[in-house]
């Protein structure tokens, strides 16, 4: 079996009279992402915190590639430091520092490079988390969201293998957190690290999460994938499980996957009689959205798509939820394959003309559009399902099946200025 | 129980007394630890950008104080001595008794107690600030040690500073003396600085230079290490153990200052 990257043997931690981490067993593998998830005041920041040493166990071990770091020498605990990131729930940027100083200054201060390469690494960093119109401000100057772009910028500005994110999405409004979740999820892809956060954003932090430990009363209630945990039958996990079924997924106004699931399971598994009903599958490109429209204008559209399709649907005695950061599952219980196709076609025409609509809209904008000429595509693809079926059997079924319903075209002035002569 | 009660209350002076002492001996060996540590960081590489930038902070922007106090100390010492020097008749030797004072006794701690009030004050509360800020612990995590980075700077920058400083003090407060005692009450002015030269030894000057490196390094390691471990404070925290650090650092190091003056004094007479 593959040997944790991170594991911690039996860590106990307490301050003064209060024992916060009672006996700590957990064990985080490279690559991966891992959020730590528990109620407030449970000791996930301090868990996090003797990750990168700024907290020692009072007994127990931490184990870094097999080795217990404890037992580390000076250099090797230099180079195990040298690859963890850390970032704080305050963000803790240099308030005295510009964006730029804040930055550079892990570059400065740690390694030997020259002025010219730290400012061109710095400002293509500055560049990827589109804060270069912010290069010369203080902290103070910058909204909460931009203080955690630079906060994660400067997090990633010295390679790690290992990010540590304490909070990153806490007081962020729905779009923003999703923005951040997806960032790390498509820096991880990008630079491959491997990442440790505390989330309180249930379900947002569930797309981007391959592991998921439950810090309860000090102890790991439950340690595996979001599948495992609904499956795990735990008076904790049926706590927690519980306290996320009224959880709305506050970005698309959807459902949350476990509302989804459990009424999927109350509306059509339970029964005893088997049913069959259609599934539609809706899906955005998200990644390349993100790249060619920033993240945030891109997870606005999924929030209109999510809106949209709520509208559609919900009047039609369907349920959707997000099954994954850009898919939309809808589950129609009551409607068969023809009635669904008809449906998606109604709904494919409507949001076409929406989107045209905006289109025009958008092209008066003085020199906004400028940058344009991209096409963003929604996907869908409907199927029939039986009642017995798993909900990840209908998305696979359904991915088959997609096709491009909707198309916005941004195209630029120039182009249109052309097609207009 | 009764005389158990009876004891207790009797002994809690003495437990007040010990309890005490001990907490002062555990500081001062964590301060001297911490002097320690953050002293043989000065030598280390990318420090000397930090270190001028604190002499800019700490000596460069405390001389206009430092000659304004050392201007009026002067002054002042001109218009008592030459009153009480009348009455002996002996106001010619105004000159060596002036610079004695200053260069000795005044330079030094006047110097050092004006600059825990400007610079001093300004550590403790700026690094106190970063701690409770989590920016101290950011340092760690980003492998750059907070002493290296934060506190080696300011001792080294008032270690060369605060002896800078006391000669612009006692420059000034010469310059002080011969405008209340020369040009204001009419001693003779080749008295004033002949006096001055000759009894000035190199002993005087050089017992005010060990002095002011003395207060320097004791200045900045109170200052830093009250604000460093601002977030340890029992009694409060936040905002207000900054501000409860800030009083205490200028406070122990005034005290301070006058002690170890009288213990150097007596080492040098």
């Amino acid at each position: 079996m593959e040997t944790p990257l991170i594991e911690f043997r039996n860590v106990v931690k307490g301050f003064g009279d209060r024992t916060i981490l009672q006996g700590v067993d957990l064990k985080i593998y490279r690559g991966q992402i891992t959020t730590l998830i528990g109620k407030s005041g449970t000791g996930k920041s301090v868990l996090l915190k003797h990750i990168i040493g700024l907290l020692t166990p009072d007994s127990g071990s931490i184990l870094f590639d097999g080795k217990p770091i404890e037992n580390m020498t000076k250099k090797e605990l230099n180079d195990y430091r040298s690859r963890i990131s850390y970032m704080f729930q305050s963000n803790a940027l240099f308030d005295s520092m510009t964006v730029f100083e804040n930055i550079a200054l892990p570059l400065e201060q740690t390694t030997r490079m020259r002025k010219k390469e730290i400012k061109t690494k710095v400002m293509s960093r500055i560049n990827q988390m589109e804060l270069h119109e912010v290069v010369h401000k203080y902290p103070s100057e910058l909204s909460g969201g931009m203080q955690k772009r630079v906060a994660l910028a400067r997090a990633l500005v010295t390679d790690p293998e290992i990010v540590l994110f304490d909070e990153p999405t806490t007081g962020q409004d729905p779009i923003r957190r999703n923005s951040i979740l997806t960032m790390i999820a498509q820096y991880k892809k990008k630079f491959g690290f491997t990442a440790i956060l505390i989330s309180h954003d249930i379900p947002d932090m569930f797309f981007i999460s391959d592991r998921i430990i439950l810090l309860w009363d000090g102890k790991i209630a439950f340690q595996g994938t979001y599948e495992e945990s609904t499956s795990l039958d735990h008076p904790m996990i049926d706590e927690f499980l519980a306290s996320l079924e009224g959880f709305q997924d506050e970005l698309t106004g959807l459902l949350s996957k476990q509302a989804f699931r459990t009424r999927y399971d109350s509306i059509l598994r339970r029964k005893q009689k088997e049913k069959t009903f259609a599934a539609i599958l809706f899906k955005l490109e998200l990644d390349h959205m993100c790249e060619i429209m920033g993240s945030e204008l891109a997870f606005q559209s999924l929030r209109s798509l999510g809106e949209y399709i709520s509208k559609q649907m919900d009047s039609k005695g369907g349920f959707s939820a997000r099954q994954s950061t850009e898919q939309i599952l809808t589950i129609l219980p009551y409607t068969g394959m023809e009635e669904a196709q008809n449906m998606l076609n109604d709904f494919a025409q409507g949001l076409n003309r929406l989107l045209v609509c905006n289109n025009q809209a958008g092209s008066t904008d003085d020199g906004e559009h400028e940058v344009c000429g991209f096409e963003i595509n929604v996907y869908a693809g409907v199927t029939e399902s039986k009642s017995n079926e798993e909900i990840e059997k209908i998305i696979i079924k359904a991915r088959a099946v997609e096709n491009i319903i909707a198309q916005y075209r941004c195209e630029s002035r120039r182009e249109l200025e052309r097609e207009k002569v | 129980m009764k005389t158990t009660g009876q004891n207790s209350t009797l002994m809690s002076p003495f437990n007040y007394i010990g309890r005490q002492a001990l907490i002062a001996v555990n500081s001062l060996g964590a301060s001297a630890i911490f002097f320690y540590k953050s002293f043989e960081m000065i030598f280390r590489s990318k420090q000397i950008t930090e270190i001028l930038k604190q002499v800019y902070h700490i000596g460069a922007k405390s001389a206009n104080i430092v000659m304004l106090v050392g201007l009026f100390t002067g002054m002042v010492l001109g218009l008592q001595l030459y009153y009480a020097l009348v009455k002996l008749g002996s106001e010619g030797i105004l000159g060596s008794v002036l610079a004695l004072s200053l260069f000795r006794e005044l330079g030094p701690v006047l110097t050092a107690i004006m600059v825990t009030a400007r610079a001093g004050s300004s550590m403790t509360a700026e690094i106190g600030i970063l701690r409770i800020t989590d920016q101290i612990d950011a340092l760690h995590t980003m492998r750059i040690n907070p002493l290296r980075y934060l506190v080696s700077p300011r001792i080294a920058a008032s270690i060369i500073s605060f002896p800078l400083l006391t000669a612009f003090f006692n420059l000034i407060g010469i310059i002080g003396g011969y405008l209340t005692g020369v040009l204001l009450l009419g001693v003779n002015s080749g008295a004033y600085f002949h006096r001055i030269q000759s009894s000035l030894e190199l002993s005087d000057i050089t017992g005010g230079i060990v002095k002011s490196l003395i207060f320097g390094a004791l200045v900045s390691t109170i200052c830093c290490f009250q604000g460093y471990f601002t977030h340890m404070r029992e009694e409060s925290s936040g905002a207000r153990s900054v501000s409860i650090s800030t009083t205490t650092a200028v406070v122990l190091s005034c005290v301070l200052i006058l002690i170890s003056d009288y213990v150097v004094t007596s080492f040098y007479i």
